[in-house]
């Protein structure tokens, strides 16, 4: 396995410096921790959002890396694609068809009509190999874990191929343990914004957990335990702002300068960002067949999204659960622009939200949004009119 | 009246006729089950499973049909703001938002009325499927399936039967039909009846086999019918009345018409100068102005993807083994909806090969706003069509359902001006050769 360290630069470093290079790595659209990965000789998976079981790839020594767009025009993507289409779909594209960041095995999932339709675009601009990966979508079918299992397989075969080696089932329990270790730290992250989110601002929590997807879970392992410390020390002392949920980050991903202003006036105090970094919500059990317990997880462990229909799992009633979890007042709930799985969601949470009488701000956003001025306006005086309700 | 012309008479445009009649049927029926309180059986158009459903007695509603309709008869654009009133973004399928319309309107469409959902079922060749189902979930507290099936991972990566990753996919498809009998059971009230099952898959079988010659003898020059506007006709048989004796009826005469029109060259056009393809959905809001647009200059719409996916794949003719007919079932549903998802991801090669079959003179890309599934990649598509051969392209936006993108002037333009470089291509082309 290839052990480049891909972001040294936090090391040693205060906590206000490292948020701030985590801050510069997630905005950064040429991926410098990928191509250091790739100039120490490593492979790297680009897969699309929302979940991927990255620990198959990492299994094989490949560096699983979330491709989810970047802040840039899509210059050349726009000419691969129809008129209306969310932002994300094409700046995916661009960033490899630019030479911004390369990679040696593209998957995506249908998660939503756009992002089904990216292996076919995808394989007719590259040689390497594109494809989708069938997460099952009847979640409730008695054999959907087989299934899953079944194309887990699948997928670890096609990966064996890229990486040129094969992989053992105590190479895919060592990565679920890396795994396993990552996700109790970003659990203890949201814990920190949900029981004192003045401790650190929403744009920092997120880049913190953010680039994640864009270094060797190893390392964001290490990254972490010296970051979660500092920050619970943090004299910062709470002040009057609201407690909100935001929801309608699962695939396109707001600017930081949106969860900025966002939180200029409230507290993020849980999110579905990059929701699928933490889709899988306890440990996967290392016993047993690795790939049937992966997938059982996925199934059987799992939050929700707009992506995914799972009758257990009513997203409305998920959504209220995680405002009276985390004790939010109220909830901010976006789309992204042309997302049509978030627009459809957004009329169904409003009305959830108001059957329970809870206050929301409904907003669209785009990654490559610059303008903040009106958004802030707006939000304040949502904010004030809660204040002094 | 010689007896050619008497022939003529009784078998030329017998297929459109009959079509209609068939819908007007189907739709009475709707109305008789919405006015007798009964509930429907609410599928779509990719993997309907209406063989299945008809074993249980289901009147079958297919929302996609029912909101295409409202483009089509001009008033959409009601059942559009209405649905956008109630928090619909102007950005998501028209056809999801007719159809809240039609539901917040207790059925009422131009056509009739539709029974209320006594469940849905769905596949997942289109993600909105999923997302639709959820809203008559949350409308009417009703059960939901999503019949999962599983499609080609890549471009031309197609598993074949014994193929260990067609296999896990067909166990898959097979266990959730399995799964979803007892609830048909109950909802009805009707027992599963296997040897029910039997004859109506029997009846699909013969539809798809001559669906699929009907779509064969358009290779023919003249073209017997034009695959945009004819064709839409047949597609709404083809769904409606998936698995009856009356829709395998509808199409072994149709084949019989198609067959007697090629034989007697007779084409849908008396000039047919362009023989066209069309990839996309049509422009229903001006469905009729939108083909004449085309045939005004000679051009014929010889077939079309459309006519593929929107059929469910049963373009592929395929025969589901009738000893197991659960087991013929599931293979039957993996092998046709996955192709009708190939004809939306991975066309490049199957429209090569249309190209030269169909001995076409152009491709016509018709990406549209509302349908991302068939829209997204139809740019990169027509790149890639480009690259592979000298094959004329029309590329050219607009929407099913919504007026308020579609630009007829526009649309006009940019059609005339290709013909004219149909025409002039043709002359370079004659020039050459003399």
């Amino acid at each position: 396995m290839t052990q480049a360290r891909t972001f040294p630069e936090w090391e040693g470093k205060p906590i206000d410096e490292i948020l701030y290079r985590c801050r510069e790595l997630v905005e950064d659209p040429s991926f410098p921790t990928v191509s250091r990965w790739r100039e120490a000789g490593g492979k790297v998976l680009g897969h699309f959002q929302v979940y991927f079981p990255e620990e198959i790839a990492h299994a094989a020594g490949l560096l699983p890396f979330k491709l989810r767009g970047a802040p840039i025009e899509p210059t050349q993507a726009d000419s691969r694609f129809g008129s209306y289409l969310c932002s994300i779909v094409k700046t995916t594209l661009e960033v490899v068809l630019n030479g911004s960041t390369r990679v040696d095995m593209f998957v995506t999932h249908p998660i939503c009509d756009a992002a089904r339709n990216m292996a076919g675009v995808w394989g007719r601009n590259f040689e390497f190999p594109c494809e989708i990966l069938y997460l099952p979508q009847n979640a409730n079918s008695t054999h959907a874990p087989e299934y899953l299992r079944g194309e887990y397989e699948r997928l670890q075969r096609r990966i064996e191929g890229v990486a040129g080696r094969a992989v053992t089932p105590a190479d895919l329990r060592r990565s679920l343990d890396v795994y396993n270790q990552n996700r109790a730290l970003i659990r203890k992250l949201y814990d920190i914004k949900r029981e004192a989110p003045w401790q650190i601002p929403a744009e920092d929590a997120y880049a913190l957990m953010a680039v994640g997807a864009l270094i060797p879970r190893e390392e964001h392992n290490e990254l972490l335990r010296a970051a979660l410390p500092l920050i619970a020390q943090s004299p910062a002392r709470a002040q009057d702002r609201i407690r909100i949920v935001f929801e309608g980050g699962f695939c396109e991903q707001p600017p930081l300068d949106l969860i900025r202003t966002i939180g200029h006036s409230c507290y993020v105090v849980d999110d579905d960002f990059m929701i699928g970094l933490r889709w899988i919500l306890e440990d996967v059990l290392l016993d047993g067949d690795p790939l049937a317990r992966l997938a059982q997880a996925y199934l059987e462990r799992s939050t929700y999204s707009p992506v995914q229909h799972d009758l257990r799992k009513p997203k409305e009633k998920m959504l209220l659960e995680r405002i009276e979890r985390s004790r939010a007042r109220a909830a901010i709930v976006t789309a992204a622009k042309m997302c049509e799985p978030g627009l459809e969601e957004q009329v169904a949470y409003t009305h959830a939200l108001d059957r329970a009488n809870i206050p929301y701000f409904v907003s669209e956003f785009e990654e490559n949004m610059t303008s903040y001025d009106h958004l802030g306006i707006q939000l304040e005086t949502f904010v004030e009119n809660l204040m002094f309700d | 009246m010689s007896a050619e012309t008497r022939a003529d008479a009784a078998v030329v445009g017998r297929g459109n006729k009959e079509g209609a009649r068939l819908f007007r049927e189907w739709f009475d029926e709707l109305t008789r089950a919405a006015e007798a309180g009964r509930g429907g059986a609410y599928v779509f158009v990719m993997g309907s499973l209406g063989e299945l459903l008809r074993t249980f007695d289901f009147p079958l509603v297919f929302p996609e049909i029912n909101s295409l309709q409202t483009a089509v008869r001009r008033v959409a654009h009601e059942y559009l703001n209405e649905a956008e009133d109630f928090g619909y973004s102007p950005d998501i399928c028209g056809y999801v938002k007719a159809d809240v319309a039609t539901q917040m309107r207790s059925g009422a469409l131009p056509m009739g009325r539709i029974p209320k959902p006594a469940l849905a079922v769905f596949t997942n060749a289109c993600n909105t499927y999923i997302k639709w189902g959820e809203i008559w979930e949350r409308m009417y507290d009703i059960p939901t399936f999503t019949l999962d099936v599983p499609g080609s991972r890549a471009a031309g990566a197609h598993a074949a039967p014994g193929d260990a990753d067609f296999e896990n996919d067909r166990r898959y498809v097979a266990a959730q039909i399995r799964e979803l009998i007892p609830h048909l059971e109950r909802i009805s009230g009707v027992r599963f009846d296997i040897d029910r099952l039997r004859e109506h898959i029997a009846h699909a079988n013969s539809m798809n086999r001559d669906w699929k010659r009907v779509l064969d003898l358009n290779r023919s020059r003249p073209a017997p019918f034009n695959a945009l506007s004819d064709g839409t006709i047949f597609l709404g048989v083809a769904n409606a009345q998936r698995g009856s004796a009356a829709g395998a009826k509808y199409f072994a005469e149709l084949v019989e018409e198609m067959a007697y029109k090629s034989d007697q060259g007779i084409g849908t056009l008396t000039d047919e100068r362009y023989r066209l393809l069309f990839v996309g959905v049509p422009c229903y809001p001006i469905f009729r102005r939108f083909t004449e647009m085309f045939t005004e200059l000679g051009g014929t719409f010889v077939n079309s993807t459309y006519l593929w996916f929107a059929s469910g794949g049963s373009n592929t003719g395929f025969q589901c083994r009738l000893d197991d007919p659960l087991e013929g079932l599931a293979e039957g549903l993996l092998v046709s909806v996955r192709d009708a998802m190939d004809s939306m991801f991975f066309q490049t090669q199957p429209l090569l090969d249309m190209y030269r079959d169909y001995a076409a003179d152009g491709v016509i890309y018709h990406p549209i706003k509302s349908c991302r599934t068939v829209s997204t990649g139809l740019a990169d598509s027509r790149r890639a069509l480009m690259k592979a051969g000298d094959i004329p392209s029309l590329f050219i936006e607009s929407d099913m359902m919504d007026r308020r993108v579609v630009s007829e002037a526009q649309l006009k333009n940019r059609i005339d001006a290709f013909f004219e470089g149909l025409a002039t291509r043709r002359s370079h082309s004659i020039i050459a050769e003399s």
